[in-house]
């Protein structure tokens, strides 16, 4: 199934969910956080859709407002893929977390906590995995400055 | 957690905290381990990476799309053609680029050597980790004539930077398919002969057999991929599930085993040296003439928009997520890297095995550290 396919299903499953295709992504499908995991449960273990596997999860930073938690799905039994972002204020982004669903988010979680600052609730084990522990800022966001980084001459 | 000692009532035994690594030979890498032991089995283990993290995402942010290819080698020194293909590979995604027909078989002639050349270095340090030192050298000796065949193409033996937007650097040197038929011809009967060092042996039996079983359910749950996926029962491939580039008209197996243990892994790679020789072998054949290259300006600029591409590294499904805003550098750049879900499934495997058994899990995951740090 393609996301213009999963959209009036996921729209009639969960009508307190906002869903809309992606103009510029034709894999994706945003939604609000709301639906967060409930919409993620449904996905894995609905036959239709059998999303067995979270491919990777991540974020992608907007300035002034916003910030997007990006999910990658993907089922071994369809062979298809739906991406789907979630917006999150980008002052206190929160979002529920998928680790009882899938391990492998619990480490994706752990990543986009530790360079964007996303806080995931629920989430056992939330620390920082790449930077040190007593690391100061979020370094994968876009006005995150420190003092080796430097623009690159042209 | 404090209880008796069975044989002796008078004595108490505790759990304690065992740090392995970061400067450990047996984790390919710079990797640390956690782990609590009772006596000699492990309790729990908690993986530390980040030791070389070098914000290859940030780097990417910052440079124009050509320049981002040669961050991409440093992402898995290993396998460097795979890395910088999936990056190429999500830029002619989003601008809409067609390769010509010669630079896609040499990619993917590049890229099955690279899986030989990763697969042999795999086979002599996982084979040096359970104790036998005589597949390290056999390993690294036919790895160096891989090695040649790229330094002929390229000029370089590690990180190749060969692969650009469009195609690839140079075409191939004039006798480099006689060359790399010479060297299958010989090379193809000593896989045989890397076999028979380790399956007739029973110490290696030992220390593989039933050790560090996976199943296919908490495989997929971790997002364990490539041969360790296709060692616990599933016949997943990316070149067969997604067939990207001239992998549709080549004709290859998959190969996979249900026991889901280090043993399986290890034959698992074994095979994939053949499959690699088969593909490579039908690529000669195929190889046709015209550019191998479509030119682009170096400084080019991507119409707004994002993809997601993937493809079979000789680690697993390595992909690419790239968003664009239609200037010249990337606005975000996610590599999904295997070894990164091969790290994090070691806290599920290693529960209950000895210290010894942790070094032969590790290494037959076959991870390398510096594309989970990135």
């Amino acid at each position: 199934m393609s996301p213009d396919e999963f959209l009036p299903i996921l729209q009639a499953r969960f009508p307190q969910v906002e869903f809309r295709l992606d103009p510029l992504n034709p894999q994706a499908l945003i939604m609000s956080a709301s639906g967060v995991p409930e919409v993620f449960g449904w996905l894995r273990d609905a036959p239709e859709a059998a999303m067995q596997y979270l491919e990777f999860s991540t974020a992608v930073d907007s300035p002034p407002d916003c910030l997007c938690v990006v999910y990658s799905l993907y089922s071994y039994t369809h062979r298809h893929r739906l991406a789907l972002k979630v917006d999150l204020p980008r002052h206190a982004p929160t979002i529920p977390t998928l680790s009882h669903l899938w391990e492998n988010a619990d480490w994706n979680e752990r990543e986009i906590y530790d360079l964007f600052g996303v806080f995931f609730s629920g989430h056992e084990d939330l620390r920082r995995l790449m930077m040190p522990e007593d690391w100061e800022g979020h370094p994968l966001r876009k006005d995150y400055s420190h003092p080796n980084l430097t623009p690159r001459p042209d | 957690m404090m209880r008796q000692f069975p044989a002796n009532p008078d004595l108490t035994v505790e759990e304690f905290e065992l740090n392995m690594g970061p400067q450990h030979p047996s984790t390919h890498g710079v990797l640390r381990l956690v782990l609590t032991m009772d006596g000699e089995r492990v309790v729990r283990c908690k993986p530390v990476v980040g030791y070389l993290h070098r914000s290859i995402e940030k780097m990417a942010e910052n440079r124009t799309y050509t320049q981002v290819i040669p961050v991409t080698d440093r992402l898995d020194y290993c396998t460097s053609m795979t890395s910088n293909y999936v990056y190429v590979m999500a830029v002619e995604d989003l601008a809409d680029i067609t390769v010509p027909p010669r630079a896609e078989y040499i990619r993917v002639i590049m890229s099955e050597l690279n899986r030989i050349a990763s697969h042999l270095l795999w086979y002599g340090t996982f084979a040096l980790e359970v104790g036998a030192t005589t597949p390290f050298i056999y390993g690294f000796r036919d790895r160096e004539k891989v090695l040649d065949l790229f330094e002929s193409t390229c000029g370089a033996r590690l990180l190749y930077n060969y692969l650009r937007i469009g195609g690839v650097s140079r075409d191939l040197p004039e006798d480099f398919c006689e060359r790399m038929l010479a060297f299958l011809d010989e090379w193809e009967p000593l896989i045989r002969e890397y076999e028979d060092l380790l399956d007739e042996n029973p110490i290696f039996y030992n220390r593989t057999k039933k050790v560090g079983f996976l199943s296919a359910e908490k495989a997929l749950a971790y997002g364990v991929s490539g041969p360790n996926l296709r060692a616990s029962g599933m016949a997943r491939d990316v070149r067969r599930e997604h067939p990207y580039a001239v992998y549709p008209e080549l004709e290859f197996d998959v190969p996979v085993r249900t026991e889901g243990d280090v043993f399986a892994r290890y034959r698992i790679r074994m095979e994939e040296l053949r499959q690699s020789a088969r593909i490579l072998r039908q690529c000669a054949e195929k190889l046709p003439g015209g550019p191998y290259l479509e030119p682009q300006p170096l400084r080019m600029v991507l119409p707004e928009g994002e993809t997601y591409v993937h493809l079979e590294s000789p680690r697993g499904d390595i992909g690419c997520y790239l968003v664009s805003q239609g200037t010249d550098k990337p606005y975000r750049c996610k590599f999904r890297t295997p070894s990164f879900c091969h790290i994090a499934v070691f806290q599920h495997l290693v529960r209950d095995c000895l210290i010894p058994d942790i070094m032969a899990i590790c290494a037959s995951f076959d991870v390398v550290l510096p594309e989970t740090d990135r």
